[in-house]
């Protein structure tokens, strides 16, 4: 398991000199290591969320509910099979999804914070599930007219998934809240838990705008209202409280993770990484 | 919460335009939107199909396995009844 180096006065100055020199840097040719990164981002938020999805199998509160996480999971790890196999293209480095998803150390993850949040119980994983998907349909809505004819092809399929892991994860959002003194008091608790998490999802680095700018990617300030409108009125209807404002906790698009991110990836590449040769 | 505490749901598939719903199992769900999703995330995950009813279990009406002789043996022996003795063009399907 790798574990978390210290940041030493030389990473930051080596840091410093990459975001002028290096994959953001468009004048030298490096487009390929900005889109590189993209997919990245995108191919590990579903990663990592279809493995903390997938966590529920066989645990969930009945067999219905276990099949629509296990449904949710195996849509998100397919979103994210499309993005991380482009992302080994594009490197031109011989690395597949597979390779991506199972040989890279946890610095090198580039997905958002609020995906690899501990599962909680069920109203924790259903308010993740809410504010994430919320996200990412405005995303891939946008993404689906991506000047990227493939990242619009995948992003085109990938919509429809998830607008209903958004619709599924808003009825228990509420059913939840507007429920009974236990069931609110827990949802309230997972709203609270990852809400902390939310601002993140708009953080618009050089990296995004650079994208933005190229109608690749997009500005995910362009839906930021609309994001916040919905979430608000769920939350409304689930009689829960709105919302905080607070400062962004920023660094999963840098490799900066909380301490829940290494343990995932623990159980996920434990089986190639011990017997790189096995095989379906 | 457990599956066991909510009402069970009778779920029916309409597998392509043109044919009929089918019933194809049950599910657990607190109210008739979850049911719906159940139903969807349980049995058409696999594109079996392209509409589906869910029916409250409570509300169907079911014959009495102790009248099967006086409900149903009577049809036995009246073949004349199936239209079995006509020709059905090829073209004609689900029939």
């Amino acid at each position: 398991m790798p574990s978390l180096p210290p940041i030493r006065p030389e990473d930051e100055a080596r840091a410093a000199n990459l975001h002028e020199h290096g994959a953001f840097d468009p004048a030298g040719g490096a487009q390929g290591g900005a889109l590189f990164e993209f997919l990245l981002r995108l191919g590990d938020d579903s990663l990592v969320l279809g493995q903390r999805l997938s966590e529920w199998t066989g645990h969930a509160p009945s067999v219905e509910v276990d099949l629509s996480l296990a449904n949710i999971a195996l849509d998100l790890i397919g979103q994210a099979t499309f993005f991380l196999d482009y992302a080994g293209e594009v490197e031109g480095k011989e690395r597949d999804g597979d390779r991506l998803a199972f040989h890279r150390d946890v610095l090198d993850f580039r997905n958002c914070l609020l995906v690899e949040q501990p599962n909680g119980d069920f109203a924790r994983t259903m308010a993740r599930q809410f504010l994430f998907s919320a996200w990412q349909h405005r995303l891939f809505a946008h993404l689906a007219a991506s000047a990227d004819a493939r990242i619009a092809a995948i992003a085109a399929k990938a919509v429809k998934e998830v607008a209903y892991h958004q619709e599924l994860a808003a009825e228990w959002v509420i059913r939840l809240g507007d429920g009974t003194d236990e069931s609110r008091r827990r949802m309230q608790d997972g709203i609270d838990w990852m809400a902390r998490f939310v601002p993140e999802l708009f953080e618009a680095d050089d990296l995004t705008l650079f994208l933005a700018e190229k109608g690749i990617g997009v500005d995910p300030n362009a839906f930021r209202a609309d994001y916040e409108e919905q979430v608000a009125a769920v939350l409304r209807e689930a009689t829960l409280d709105p919302l905080p404002v607070q400062r962004p906790i920023l660094g999963g698009r840098r490799g900066h993770h909380s301490e829940h991110l290494g343990h995932l990836l623990c159980t996920l590449q434990f089986l190639p990484r011990t017997y790189p040769e096995a095989v379906w | 919460m457990s599956a066991g505490d909510w009402p069970l749901w009778e779920v029916f598939v309409r597998s392509k335009g043109g044919l009929s719903h089918r019933h194809v199992g049950s599910v657990h769900a607190p109210d008739p939107e979850i049911a719906l999703r159940h139903a969807r995330d349980t049995y058409t995950r696999r594109m079996e199909g392209v509409s589906l009813w869910v029916v409250p279990s409570a509300q169907i009406v079911a014959s009495d396995p102790a009248d099967d002789a006086s409900m149903f043996d009577p049809a036995a022996d009246k073949v004349y009844r199936h239209p079995t003795f006509y020709t059905i063009p090829d073209d004609v399907k689900h029939i």
